[in-house]
């Protein structure tokens, strides 16, 4: 198996979300893994998000001016996982727990990060 | 197959030192000094211990380093590092040790200078490289992550937060020792600055210097040891993820687990309780943790804690110290929730003292919710 963390990275460096998923289960499993949580499954197989989810929490860290205020959210993927991501597009206050968002991906200095944007 | 050995170890010795600003100290001197006077209580000097439980801010290696520092040669040694819940690990681990007839007198120990040295909290661990991306501010951001969704769930307030800050103060008002001590008001917390929402800087713990050590024998010597020693009824832990993205419900704590192994251990029920500490780094942690050790149902701990419950002259005494939010908070405050637990069941802590307390329970949290440990502690009249 290629290193997990490397192997999601170089996909998203490629515009692409990917989770694992277990062959056995069909459990997905993010983050990525050398094994299924809890099972021990070795058997995972890259997949694409559908990049649908909803936001289960949220927070705007507060900065001092000149900095702008921007949002942390924790986001539960259609597929079951959780993670932290944030949601662009709106303002940090205007996230709401229950949002409906979807994710793209980034390109950014420090490499790509998936966020997420509210569904239209 | 026996258990938790109930009353089996006790504390003969508990002491803090440079609890504030202690400037100039090293965290090795901070920790050898509350280390000094707690064996001093019980009459042992260092070469005495042979088990040797610390946890360090920055020293990974700190039951090396502090060992050399006491000049002890120690058969038991634990460097645990689950975060500010480490030390109630390191008392479950010393108590097994200690009934075992492993070792014979065991020191747990903790000490930093991060206010004077830093004026931050120090990080203990790496980013992960799953949340860098988002940059949250570490730790409180997790935290305030679980608290938005305990008021989304449970219709918590901002209001009800605060009533825990100020709690807290009030009982660090009658504490001398405590590093926060003006007064506090809800509104003053309520409006205070935003850092994290729903977390203002008032739902935040200090930054402070400080250091604690407790000193554990088998119960069958402490008595010659102290005059009056604080028996270990129960100690037990649970982690339950990593990151905050990993918590398997941001509303339910290892407290559940932790608090219940614990209850079992000593045989006594919340109700049984005479005071209790919890690891408050942020307002959010005690209302979980009230819950979660079943002072009060899941989704009511922010009711529970309004008009004053909590505070001097409520039914419920809740961090007699002051707490982390007020007492103080040298990065990791676990080990202070046991030493004001060995404080109060000895009757040592004036006007903040629960009169006529014989069950103190303490509680620990590390990470970000993930790793929660709990001790029961009696008087002799418990066992």
């Amino acid at each position: 198996m290629p290193p997990p963390e490397a192997e999601f990275r170089r996909h998203l460096e490629g515009g692409r979300f990917l989770l694992q998923r277990s062959r056995l289960s069909g459990r997905f499993v993010f983050p990525p893994r050398t094994l299924a949580p809890g099972s021990g499954e070795d058997e995972l197989d890259w997949v694409p998000a559908s990049g649908r989810g909803r936001v289960h929490s949220t927070t705007t860290v507060r900065c001092k001016p000149p900095a702008a205020d921007y949002n942390v959210a924790l986001v539960d993927l259609d597929e079951g996982p959780r993670l932290m991501s944030c949601v662009v597009g709106i303002a940090p206050a205007e996230v709401r727990i229950g949002m409906a968002v979807r994710a793209r991906v980034e390109p950014g200095e420090d490499g790509a990060r998936v966020v997420f944007e509210p569904e239209r | 197959m026996h258990g938790f050995p109930r009353g089996r170890t006790a504390v003969v010795g508990a002491a803090t030192f440079g609890v504030g600003k202690a400037p100039g100290y090293e965290a090795i001197e901070l920790a050898a000094e509350a280390s000094r006077r707690a064996l001093g209580e019980a009459g042992l000097a260092p070469r005495d211990v042979d088990a040797l439980f610390i946890a360090q801010p920055q020293d990974t290696l700190a039951t090396l380093s502090f060992a050399e520092y006491l000049g002890i040669r120690p058969r038991v040694s634990d460097n645990n590092r689950s975060g500010g819940s480490a030390f109630l690990l390191h008392l479950a681990h010393a108590a097994l040790v200690l009934d075992a007839g492993l070792a014979d007198v065991a020191l747990v120990a903790y000490g930093s200078n991060q206010a004077s040295a830093s004026g931050r909290l120090l990080q203990t661990s790496r980013p992960s490289p799953w949340e860098a991306p988002y940059r949250p501010l570490r730790p409180v951001s997790s935290y305030a992550l679980a608290a938005a969704r305990h008021m989304h769930e449970y219709g918590t307030t901002k209001r009800q937060l605060a009533e825990v800050a100020v709690a807290a103060r009030h009982w660090a008002r009658l504490n001398p020792e405590a590093a926060a001590r003006d007064p506090l008001d809800i509104d003053t917390v309520v409006n205070a600055r935003m850092v994290s929402d729903p977390l203002g800087v008032r739902d935040c713990c200090l930054v402070t210097d400080g250091a604690a050590a407790v000193v554990l024998v088998r119960a069958e010597r402490a008595r010659a040891l102290h005059p009056r020693p604080v028996y270990l009824l129960a100690a037990a832990s649970a982690v339950t993820h990593g990151d905050i993205a990993g918590m398997p419900d941001l509303t339910v704590t290892g407290a559940a687990e932790s608090g219940a192994r614990a209850y079992a251990q000593a045989g006594v029920a919340p109700a049984d309780i005479d005071v209790v500490q919890v690891y408050d780094a942020f307002t959010i942690n005690t209302i979980l943790f009230l819950e979660d050790l079943g002072f009060c149902a899941k989704g009511e701990g922010g009711a529970f804690v309004e008009g004053g419950r909590i505070a001097p002259g409520g039914t419920l005494p809740v961090n007699t110290s002051g707490g982390g939010l007020s007492y103080c908070h040298p990065g990791m405050f676990g080990l202070f929730t046991v030493v004001e637990s060995v404080r109060q069941l000895r009757g040592e802590c004036g006007a903040r003292q629960v009169a006529g307390a014989k069950l103190a329970l303490a509680h620990g949290n590390g990470g970000v919710l993930s790793s929660q440990a709990t001790a029961i502690f009696g008087s002799a009249e418990t066992l």
